[in-house]
């Protein structure tokens, strides 16, 4: 019997290695064709188009730039709200309030573009001048709502293993909560939150929906979050929606778009786990 | 301490070392424990004794870095040896733990479940068994009419004695009991004791306790752990009145531990 | 005013900055659903449900959207269902602290890691493309399935070892072995964190729409599935075409299908979320 069990464990380590085998080897082809330093320096993409250029850096931005408006958003109201619900908020706020944000993330993410675009868009083009149907800042602002209860979540469970001694201290020499949670929890509980920052960083740079929908398809290298832009995710899911023939340059774009995203979160996740396990020895 | 002859040995202990990891936790032990008797094990925390009782049926095997010098032996077998299946040792040699641990399930789920693991099927065989061995752990009285209910449901006392019934349904010739009593309120504790000192009739019992009143009360013969050392083992009453070694005098008169 | 004075301000002031925030959100949340609602409630009716999607709005149906998702739903439930709790008691149970044992625990964090369109690669390459399996509901329910089965074992997982440990003593004092000890006492005793695990996983997997996309699933399919191995569709991939439909009638359509995506995804949590609840309740240990 334990035999088939650990079968059945071994299946997770084949999904590595089929994940890391069809990126690294599709990506290899590609990279026969076109150089590393191209890829990586090159300030173009436009694999379709009959000059092509392949550089990844105008989707690199792309992510970056919807990742940082959405973390933007949601690190500070995530870790506010995980210290109000940890620190202050009665029981019975408590309660009810948890559900409601696990709803916020149990939203499939096609339906949050679907908002990004048909509600968020319109409402910001009454204020912001130029800013086009498809555009990162709408993308970045519903994203970093969908974070939010990742955030808040994770940060709260890292406050609550705080320690009652370390509490019972601060308030037994007349601190406010205020500063009790500031100068003393919070830092306590620091390596956790750092934790649910940086994958909740990841979960942004990999999401696909909200952008596809919402940010367009325009590898378009640039900082103004008024204009259209093109993320890997989004990059991937329209070329592979499209006609591609296979073993041809255009589909093995797709993979090496592909790999710098999986390097790119598998380096992030495997930071966060490193100090989830250096740092949680603290209280145990 | 009356030296025994090998056939009266049930439990031994031979040159006993026992290590977790680097650290020694018990030094050359040797006891020889007649069958039919109540042995206590006595002695300040840590000083050793629920390991050694856990030797005896090798739950210490789960404890990560435990490694042992020395033998054991159960009816002249020694049961380290490669060939010895852990299952059948702990159905002759039974436990009963700290804190009652009755499985989530109902009175008689309990006390069936050693027969269901041997494979039993047979209706019959397995009632008859539940109500014996319940009425020997005293408590057949009060669940009878409900075999049904929850084990949880029984309070601490009860919920200890279903644990030895629990354990004497496999019919064991030795009984381990790491401190059965300590987590129960006062009369359930006479009833166990009491209980103990009925079962003894059958079974082999030894008994980790650290109320020295206890084993004064139920048991015949004492050992005295230390740190690791079994400082003295002999007759309870001679170990209570008049010890040979001057630290087992120290811990009785409440000097330290 | 006093430094206690001014710090009991402050104090205040951030607890009202709290409450402001956990409201932004619910109130984010309150928003777009009624949005939603109010664009697309009048499209459900019986006909919405059972046509199929058209060049025209008022005709458009998901009828092949939701027999979709309900196809690729029970498959990949079938095959990541088995594997994951198997793979759960696994890791809980029996490999403890070997080398073996952090090398599968920092493989798994990974894995839950990886974004879900990385899986739709992984399943192109292997299911569709070297196992042959086509663009079909069976590619999609093992590539849903490998997506899945992280959530499953981490959930199985957690249900283990809420059993205490007492339990498993217990068992083994009385000569059970291993698997006799978590067959007979230790699974029964976490079936209700392993199903609501499950039915969280699956909630998650109704909602995956990029990895979907990559394999091939269709955006106009004109009939519905009758094998493992047609051709399919399922609804986040039927909402997702008509955002990009140029008519904008057709966004009243997506409206419509999200109304009963999240009526479904809301309806799995809560029997999930219920029914964890009430597990807890029941086993105080």
């Amino acid at each position: 019997m334990k035999r088939v069990l650990m079968i059945c464990a071994i299946i997770t380590v084949l999904t590595t290695v089929g994940i890391v085998w069809v990126l690294f080897s599709e990506s290899y082809t590609f990279f026969q064709h076109v150089s590393i330093i191209d890829f990586l320096t090159d300030t173009e993409w436009s694999p379709l188009s009959t000059n092509k250029h392949f550089g990844i850096m105008p989707l690199l931005s792309g992510t970056l730039l919807i990742t940082v408006i959405s973390m933007c958003i949601a690190a500070p109201m995530g870790i506010t709200i995980a210290m109000y619900l940890s620190e202050y908020a009665p029981k019975k706020f408590r309660y009810y309030i948890k559900p409601i944000l696990e709803i916020l993330a149990a939203v499939p993410t096609v339906v949050y573009g679907f908002f990004a675009l048909t509600v968020v868009t319109p409402f910001l083009q009454n204020y912001i001048p130029n800013l086009a149907g498809f555009n990162a800042l709408s993308a970045g602002l519903v994203m970093g709502i969908m974070i939010i209860p990742m955030i808040s979540s994770l940060s709260e469970d890292a406050l609550y293993a705080v320690p009652k001694s370390l509490r019972e201290g601060a308030y037994g020499m007349g601190s406010t909560r205020l500063q009790t949670t500031f100068r003393v929890i919070l830092p306590a509980a620091s390596s956790g939150i750092i934790v649910s920052l940086i994958l909740a960083f990841a979960r942004a740079v990999g999401e696909t929906m909200i952008v596809t929908v919402a940010a367009g398809n325009m590898a378009n290298l640039t900082a103004d979050p008024r204009e259209t832009v093109a993320t890997i995710t989004a990059f991937i899911v329209n070329m592979s929606s499209g006609d591609v023939q296979q073993d041809s340059i255009e589909y093995q774009t797709i993979f090496a778009a592909g790999v710098t995203l999986f390097v790119f979160t598998f380096i992030l996740n495997s930071v966060s786990f490193y100090i989830k396990k250096r740092f949680q020895e603290k209280y145990d | 301490m009356e030296k025994l002859s090998i056939k009266d040995k049930k439990l031994e202990a031979i040159n006993l070392n026992v290590y977790y990891g680097e650290k020694k936790v018990l030094k050359d032990v040797n006891i020889a424990i007649k069958a039919n008797t109540v042995t206590a094990f006595i002695g300040p925390s840590g000083c050793g004794k629920s390991t050694f009782l856990r030797t005896f049926n090798r739950m210490n095997d789960y404890v990560e870095g435990f490694r042992k010098e020395g033998d054991i032996i159960i009816d002249g077998k020694d049961i380290y040896q490669k060939m010895v299946r852990v299952e059948d040792l702990r159905k002759k040699v039974g436990m009963v733990f700290q804190k009652p641990n009755p499985f989530p399930k109902s009175i008689f789920e309990n006390v069936a479940y050693g027969l269901k693991i041997q494979g039993i099927n047979n209706k019959q065989l397995i009632e008859d068994t539940v109500e014996k061995s319940l009425k020997q752990s005293a408590l057949w009285e009060e669940v009878k009419d409900d075999l049904k209910k929850s084990a949880l449901s029984l309070s601490g006392g009860q919920q200890q004695r279903l644990c030895i019934a629990r354990a004497l349904a496999l019919e064991p010739s030795i009984l381990l009991m790491d401190e059965p009593a300590s987590a129960l309120d006062p009369i359930s504790t006479s009833k166990i004791e009491d209980l103990i000192w009925e079962l003894k009739e059958k079974y082999t019992i030894v008994i980790v306790t650290h109320n020295m009143q206890q084993a004064g009360r139920i048991s015949d013969n004492t050992a005295f752990f230390y740190m690791g050392d079994l400082v003295e083992y002999d007759e309870t009453k001679k170990i209570f009145t008049n010890p040979e070694k001057e630290r087992t005098q120290n811990y009785i008169t409440g000097r330290f531990g | 005013m006093t430094n206690a004075d001014k710090n009991r301000i402050k104090d205040k002031m951030f607890e009202y900055f709290g409450i402001a925030c956990t409201l932004f959100a619910i109130a984010m949340l309150v928003v777009f659903l009624g949005d939603i609602l109010m664009t697309g409630i009048k499209k459900i009716d019986f006909n919405f449900l059972t046509s199929y999607p058209s060049s025209r709005p008022k005709r458009a149906g998901i009828y092949p959207a939701w027999t979709g998702t309900l196809w690729i739903l029970s498959l990949t439930a079938i095959i990541a269902i088995p594997i994951g709790i198997a793979a759960g008691i696994y890791f809980e149970e029996y490999a403890k602290k070997s080398k073996m044992a952090s090398f599968l625990e920092i493989n798994l964090a990974n894995l839950a890691g990886v974004p879900s369109i990385i899986y739709g690669l992984l399943g192109l390459q292997i299911f569709v493309r070297t196992l042959n399996f086509g663009t079909s509901i069976l590619a999609g329910a093992c590539t849903l399935a490998l997506l899945i089965l992280p959530i499953i074992i981490v959930s199985t997982r957690e249900a283990l070892k809420a059993v205490p440990d007492s339990i498993r003593q217990a068992s083994y004092g009385m000569g059970a072995n291993t698997w006799q000890t978590i067959w007979h006492q230790v699974l029964p005793a976490s079936t209700g964190g392993i199903i609501t695990g499950i039915i969280l996983a699956i909630s998650r997997a109704i909602g995956e729409t990029a990895p979907l996309i990559v394999i091939g699933a269709a955006a106009y399919i004109t009939k519905i599935p009758d094998s493992p191995m047609s051709d399919f569709t399922v609804l986040p991939m039927q909402i997702y075409s008509w955002i990009g439909m140029p008519d904008k009638d057709f966004a009243e359509s997506a409206a419509g299908g999200i109304i009963v995506l999240l009526f479904i995804t809301f309806l799995l949590n809560g029997i999930a979320v219920f029914l964890r609840n009430r597990w807890q309740k029941k086993v105080k240990w």
